[in-house]
């Protein structure tokens, strides 16, 4: 609870302050929108993606569909690496990833709730998310000091200004993508089981469709 | 000592199969629908949907049945439930992506199975109604996948489902009101999604199963149809076996489960590899919760509806739009009795049926296409041209058809091997 | 003559051996096919994890009384026993079922006369062995209710089972065992542990 709070004070401090002495990190020709062509199953990506999102999403934004030790599990972290570096709320491991967040704090400080981002690579898709990500501009007159192209008009702040500041553009753009990467896993965490089952399913489907078309070849051979 | 052993077994089958059959017609039911039903020996793939139809109605019950046993249909749990079918609970997803596949399948096997039919004029006489049966059944599929639409409650499902329920409104003096009373309250609320969730789970499965039953009987009561439309009843041998026909089990039945697996093969790479089939089989927009404050930017239906979408949006009248939505749906039903000509199959027709048909078909996939795009400019004129061929196809056909040059139809079917 | 048998042989066999082949492969496949509905019926992970350990903190627990708290949908008792308890505890019983816990669930470490990891503290499911009705403690003494000889423990009120003090059922009714002891462990002086515990549970 006290760390959600002091988090979200800080960042709203922080953009005060940010708004008048950020001259020029974002400027809108470096920023362009690229495909995110995200690899779900690169697991030291996912990890990264998921320590990033920690650090710097879920004090405000919640992963309600998805419990902690079940992301432990699939990323192979391991269960004291998860406590100490992924949770800081009084959650148990097996409890799903809330924000200490009110949403009615949410809608008073920022004037809309940040939403719930468990299914947002499904609903908008990794492109949007990574573009949203990279886009965020100066913009003197809005409430937050910033802009977003992908999403003008966006209540959001523009939370990894200090990231961006202290990496390379490469570096940002890798940040971001582990981050949207995570989120891709979170939107459908069966995704890479899937496939796998599927080619099982597809091989013994073939191997099935041998001897059935074998059976139908020789009962039908006496029909003229 | 095995053969002995053997003919134990059979001595136990057999009585056990006597004692059934003097209280159960399981043997006289086994030859008449199995053993001892003759359909012609030169089926080709279209006649394989019919059994398709089949499988993936039984496989919707099954799955189902399964998702009802952790769904919960109530406006606070419904969305959240959804998602714990998919994470939570085990193998919910194969289930989940096995349903909303399926019922995408279900349409596509459907429409083909339906094409047939007009292909080779399986709805003439005397099978009219079979196919009235058959379109009852696509009544009733079509209210299933509107229902069924619903109880996600996504964003799309719930603006869908307002949509639809506000055709109603276009009926004069009583729309409103009949509105109301499907919804069951002002808006798409709890109230409605419950009985959505009741129609969809029992009254439909029931008319369904009941339909489907009724229209294999009145199949095998009159025998099937074949690629050049002649009836083979008409050639018997001299033990009274048509000479073109073979027996459904054990001939069909092996040809079948060829067409049952390859079907397979292509529903699991769906399920598999493409469960979403780019937003055509699952939504984006369904992954988010229903919020009455924000329309979906596109409001689309299912692909399947869609093209009965564009002959509605082509319209510029409320009431008219609706009044010819319906007609366009019932224009099938009426099909036995536009046909004039008596020839069955298009292998043997005139010209005339032939541009006809592929005109329909061409007609109905533009349609579909045109369905999902924003109802603006050249797609709004497009849409009122293919809408114009498509009722031409049908309201044309008495007199088109009347004066058909036919090919001479043979007696005994074509069959190569 | 022979070649038209013998080739008609071939053609059985080899139709036998197609039709095993591709019944043996469709019951592979349905059977393949019917895990996931089956699996399905198990417990899923929103069970598991409601389902999951409690900790409890037993520091103010008051010697003598008991504390209620639910896991996994049961009553699971947590009573700190007195010195008197215990006492009566060491006394040898001879109207008991089952004296030592033979027929009885506990973890391996409650197989004896206080039935828990610790003497002091006594941790039971409050599930009667009879029927599943949940019995009332009886600690209070001398206990008007109860009888003259009534040295503490538990009383069902659906049909009158009685259970000592370490919840072993005496002997003259329905209940036919002593209430179950679920898995615990202690994590430090003040916090047990229910749900969890270093050995498995026989019974």
């Amino acid at each position: 609870m006290n760390i959600a709070k002091t988090t979200i004070v800080t960042c709203l401090y922080v953009l005060f302050i940010q708004s008048e002495l950020i001259v020029a990190s974002d400027d809108v020709s470096t920023t362009n929108v690229q495909i995110a062509n995200n690899d779900v199953s690169d697991t030291a990506s996912l990890q990264r993606g998921a320590r990033n999102f920690f650090n710097h999403c879920a004090g405000c934004h919640s992963l309600k569909y998805m419990r902690y030790n079940q992301m432990a599990e699939d990323l192979d972290i391991e269960e004291n690496q998860l406590i100490e570096n992924l949770m800081f709320t009084q959650a148990a491991t097996q409890d799903p990833i809330t924000t200490s967040m009110l949403p009615s704090d949410g809608d008073r400080w920022f004037g809309k709730s940040p939403p719930d981002l468990s299914l947002i690579i499904r609903s908008r898709s990794a492109d949007y998310v990574y573009n949203f990500l990279r886009g965020f501009t100066i913009d003197k007159y809005s409430p937050t000091g910033t802009d977003n192209q992908v999403l003008p008009g966006t209540s959001m702040p523009n939370i990894l200004w200090l990231v961006k500041e202290q990496l390379s553009h490469e570096e940002f753009d890798q940040f971001a993508l582990d981050i949207v990467n995570f989120l891709d896993y979170v939107a459908e965490p069966i995704q890479l089981k899937r496939k796998n089952i599927g080619v099982w399913v597809i091989l013994f489907l073939l191997i099935f469709l041998i001897f059935s078309y074998l059976l139908y070849k020789d009962i039908w051979k006496e029909v003229h | 000592m095995a053969d002995n052993q053997k003919k134990d077994q059979s001595i136990f089958t057999n009585t056990l199969l006597t004692w059934i059959d003097e209280r159960f017609p399981l043997s006289s039911m086994i030859r008449d629908h199995a053993t001892e039903y003759y359909a012609s020996k030169n089926f080709n793939i279209w006649y394989i949907f019919g059994v398709l139809s089949t499988v993936v109605l039984v496989i919707q019950l099954f799955t189902g049945l399964f998702l009802t046993m952790s769904y919960k249909p109530s406006v606070q749990e419904a969305f959240d439930s959804v998602e714990y079918i998919m994470r939570s609970v085990e193998w919910g997803w194969l289930i989940r992506y096995m349903h909303s596949t399926g019922s995408s399948f279900f349409f596509i096997v459907v429409y083909l199975h339906m094409f047939r039919a007009m292909l080779y004029g399986s709805y003439k006489k005397p099978r009219e109604l079979i196919w009235i049966i058959g379109m009852l059944i696509y009544f009733c599929l079509m209210a299933e996948a509107f229902f069924g639409y619903l109880l996600p409650w996504g964003n799309m499902s719930y603006w869908a489902a307002g949509v639809i329920v506000n055709l109603f409104t276009a009926i004069p003096v009583i729309g409103e009101t009949l509105a109301e009373w499907i919804r069951g309250d002002y808006y798409i609320s709890d109230i409605t999604l419950n009985r959505f969730f009741a129609f969809h789970v029992i009254a439909i499965p029931i008319a369904l199963i009941a339909l489907v039953v009724a229209h294999i009987l009145a199949l095998h009561h009159v025998g099937s149809n074949n690629p050049d439309g002649i009836e083979i009843k008409d050639y018997k041998d001299e033990e009274g076996k048509p000479v073109d026909g073979v027996a459904f089990h054990p001939y069909h039945t092996s040809k079948d489960l060829v067409g049952i697996t390859i079907f397979l093969i292509f529903y699991c790479a769906a399920i598999f590899f493409a469960p979403e089939m780019g937003g055509l089989f699952l939504e984006v927009d369904n992954f988010e919760p229903a919020n009455p404050l924000q329309t979906p930017e596109h409001i689309v239906p299912a692909w399947y509806y869609t093209p009965y979408y564009a002959i509605l949006r082509a319209v510029p009248n409320k009431l008219m739009g609706a009044i010819i939505l319906v007609a366009a749906v019932l224009c099938f039903v009426l099909l036995p009795w536009l046909d004039k000509c008596k020839v069955k199959s298009i292998r043997y027709r005139g010209w005339q049926y032939k541009v006809g048909l592929y005109l329909f078909a061409i007609s109905f996939l533009v349609l579909g296409y045109l369905g999902m795009k924003p109802s603006t400019g050249i797609y709004v004129i497009l849409a009122r041209l293919f809408t114009i061929i498509y009722f031409a196809f049908f309201l044309l056909m008495p007199f088109y058809t009347r004066f058909e040059k036919t090919k001479p139809v043979p007696n005994r079917v074509i069959y190569k091997k | 003559m022979d070649q038209e048998d013998k080739d008609i042989k071939t053609n059985s066999n080899r139709r036998k051996f197609l039709s095993i082949a591709t019944s043996v492969t469709s019951v592979v496949g349905i059977l393949f096919a019917t895990i996931p509905f089956i699996s399905s019926f198990q417990p899923n992970k929103k069970a598991k994890a409601l389902g999951a350990a409690i900790k409890i903190d037993v520091s103010k627990l008051e010697a003598g009384s008991i504390l209620k708290v639910i896991w996994r949908g049961q009553p699971i008792w947590v009573l700190r026993r007195s010195e008197g308890m215990l006492k009566t505890l060491q006394k040898k019983n001879l109207n008991l079922t089952d004296p030592e816990s033979e027929m009885s669930v506990q973890p391996n470490f409650a197989q004896n006369k206080f039935r828990s990891l610790k003497p002091e503290f006594f941790i039971v499911e409050g599930v009667c062995t009879h029927l599943g009705c949940a019995p009332i403690e009886k600690l209070i003494l001398p206990s008007v209710d109860m009888g003259s000889d009534w040295e503490g423990g538990f009383y069902c009120p659906c049909h009158g089972s009685k259970f000592d003090l370490s919840g072993r059922v005496f002997s003259g009714f329905p209940a036919p065992a002593n209430l179950r002891v679920p898995p615990h462990r202690y994590q430090d002086e003040n916090t047990v542990i229910i749900g969890e515990s270093e050995e498995i549970v026989n019974g």
